[in-house]
């Protein structure tokens, strides 16, 4: 008889999302799903509201990536008064992006899948968190939580507040940089990199005997896409997206946010309020793409700075043709990109008009229309609005990283669950290995269901009549 | 004495209140002395467990699986905190309440999407009409105000609670903080 397993909620994972897994009368896996449960409606409720209130509030739409929100809204923002922020300005915003880098990808790493790492995939789940790791290898997880600290501390002195910063404005931000905050940064580095490197170094020794998961978690040619500077080195806050092919081929190149809308569309399906982004030349699904480290690891030929270009080497290093495809490699690029971040927020504060006064451009409405993106820290995240002649919000469109990875998640839940589940029958550690592919996207459940659902996880197994036989909530 | 058992819970929020909860940094070691968090999206529970102590829940009340939720944490909690002015008021995911969850739906799924125009309805959860405050649904002990409630403000009002000494919320947090 066929069955459903289902995994509810999903845990460790940054919002409400379910796996159900679809076997066939052999108790083969046939089907697997990824679920997004949550639906909030910002491009909706936020139509009749000014558009110089959008940044605020599209930061609500996720506490913990508000950064990202912030600086793609404002970005949108200054489009639609066609004016250029100050050079101080977006330097600013840049270090305070790469600040909720670090400490977003340090949540992901250390808090949600250093517990399967370190811990093991089929160790106890009674243990299996932040704090068994902080017991098991205290140094690890002190690194861990330290990194974090960092990243939310770099955002407090900028932005006067660790979550929600009102700081950031369309046309910049609203105080400068006091040369006591600067200082106080600087002093932060050096423990840092100290804490990044000791992660490093002991991914580099248990990277290995992952092999297993290596191959079966998500690990298929697909395209990627992220943002870039004009020499082709790695961009958060700037730049324009390049899309790659399976094979490394530049597919399309210097997308602005203006142009998105015409490259990338989004598909809706029945089983998820998350939409699934797609390049529209290839259309759906077969225009699916994957966003996020990863991604912006293989699109980008350097780092610009000399400690993480070093890595970059090494994971370039890791397939001998074309892209690095196995999904579980997010992992290592997400320490890559902190170990980024550090450095270039260390460059940025050498820059000599850092404490300039002035951080913010004036104007009114000159567009009807305007469009922006950045780099989230799990991906590519664009906010496109349009106005009336008051400002006013008329109606506003988001295509977050987590849609954009959408399809790659499925694929990757399903390869693994055909691998791991053998004639209907699984364990406790396979269906964590199952959610532990999702982990290595980093899905932010909370950006995704912007418009949709939260993801609740649990995995159910449904026979081929449609009904569901079993439930595993563990 | 045993550990008390600690839960947190995540409905219709932006995760912002569980992040500054995350912002105790080393804190949180000290308190994973004094409390075992034995449900929350940090650790591994699948189902909510029969006895907890504390309770602190982000988000407002917006789906038909909030609303189970919210009851059956309250049958099972000692002492129901509403973390954030989400939970406390309603906040932003109530804004869609003059609109409607249709509007909403078709916004985002037929008019903003450009192939297979569908409102999904496989496994994920109906909206309710109106997003509500938690406290519209169960009774709630304590509420928490801000958006998000600083660290400090988490550290103190847990460590009230844990050790039962007199807990002035007003001296720590407000709505908007
Ligand atoms: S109160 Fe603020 S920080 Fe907390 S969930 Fe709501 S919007 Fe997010």
């Amino acid at each position: 008889m066929s069955q459903t397993i289902t995994i509810d909620p999903v845990t460790r994972l940054e919002g409400h999302g379910k796996i159900t897994i679809h076997l066939n009368d052999q108790g083969e896996v046939e089907n697997a799903n990824f679920h997004v449960t949550q639906v909030r409606g910002f491009e909706k409720f936020s139509e009749g509201r000014p558009f110089y209130e959008m940044p605020s509030l599209m930061a609500r739409i996720c506490g913990i990536c508000p950064v990202s929100h912030l600086i793609a809204s404002a970005k949108a923002c200054e489009a639609i008064m066609s004016v250029r922020i100050p050079h101080t300005a977006a330097q600013l915003r840049r270090m305070l992006n790469l600040a909720q880098m670090v400490q977003s990808h340090a949540l992901s790493f250390f808090y949600l899948s250093s517990p399967d790492l370190l811990l093991g995939m089929e160790s106890d789940p009674q243990t299996r968190h932040i704090f068994g790791v902080v017991g098991a290898k205290p140094e690890l997880g002190r690194a861990g939580i330290a990194l974090r600290r960092f990243g939310q501390h770099i955002i407090e002195l900028l932005g006067n507040k660790r979550i929600h910063p009102g700081w950031v404005v369309p046309g910049g931000v609203t105080e400068p940089l006091a040369s006591a905050k600067r200082d106080e940064i600087l002093g932060m580095i050096p423990e840092a990199y100290a804490n990044i490197e000791l992660a490093l170094r002991w991914y580099k020794q248990i990277a290995e005997t992952f092999a297993p998961e290596i191959e079966v978690f998500a690990n298929f040619a697909s395209l990627y896409m992220g943002l870039i500077n004009e020499d082709e080195s790695i961009e958060f806050t700037d730049g324009a997206l390049r899309l790659m092919g399976a094979r490394g081929e530049i597919v399309a190149d210097g997308i602005t946010a203006a142009q998105f809308p015409e490259v990338i569309g989004e598909a809706v399906e029945p089983y998820s309020y998350t939409k699934f982004a797609y390049y529209k030349p290839l259309g759906y699904p077969d225009g699916s793409y994957r966003v996020g480290p990863l991604a912006r690891l293989n699109i980008a030929k350097s780092m610009g700075t000399p400690m993480a270009d070093g890595e970059l080497s090494l994971f370039k290093q890791i397939s001998d043709d074309g892209p690095v495809q196995s999904s579980f490699y997010y992992h290592y690029a997400r320490l890559i990109d902190i170990l980024h971040g550090i450095e270039k927020i260390e460059m940025i504060l050498s820059d000599p008009l850092i404490l300039d006064k002035h951080v913010r451009a004036t104007a009114g409405v000159n567009r009807l229309e305007g469009a922006g993106q950045a780099e989230a820290p799990r991906g590519t995240l664009h906010h496109h609005y349009k106005v009336d002649e008051n400002g006013l919000i008329t109606w506003a469109n988001l295509v977050i990283a987590t849609g954009q990875n959408n399809n790659a998640m499925n694929k990757g839940v399903l390869q693994a669950a055909k691998h791991y589940v053998k004639d209907g029958k699984f364990t406790e550690g396979i269906l964590n290995r199952v959610e532990a592919v999702v982990r290595t996207f980093d899905p932010c459940l909370s950006c995704s269901t912007h418009a949709f659902g939260q993801m609740p996880l649990a995995i159910s197994l449904v026979s081929a009549e449609g009904e569901v036989v079993d439930r595993v909530v563990r | 004495m045993s550990k008390l058992k600690l839960a947190t819970v995540w409905l219709d929020g932006c995760s912002g209140c569980h992040m500054s909860f995350l912002d105790m940094d080393e804190r949180l070691i000290a308190l994973a002395e004094l409390v075992d968090v034995v449900y929350s999206p940090i650790v591994d529970t699948k189902v909510f467990p029969d006895e907890v102590d504390i309770a602190l829940v982000e988000g407002a009340v917006a789906s038909v699986d909030d609303e189970k939720k919210i009851k059956k944490i309250r049958a099972h909690s000692k002492l129901l905190v509403a973390m954030g002015d989400c939970a406390v008021a309603g906040n932003v995911p109530s804004m869609r309440n003059p609109i409607g969850p249709e509007a909403i739906l078709d916004r985002a799924y037929i008019e903003n999407a450009d192939v297979q125009r569908q409102i999904p309805c496989v496994v994920v959860p109906k909206l309710l009409r109106v997003v509500r405050p938690i406290h519209e649904f169960v009774k709630v002990d304590v509420f928490l105000p801000g958006c998000p409630p600083s660290a400090d403000t988490f550290h103190a009002a847990l460590t009230a609670l844990v050790t039962g000494e007199p807990l002035d919320v007003p001296a720590l947090t407000r709505f908007g903080a």
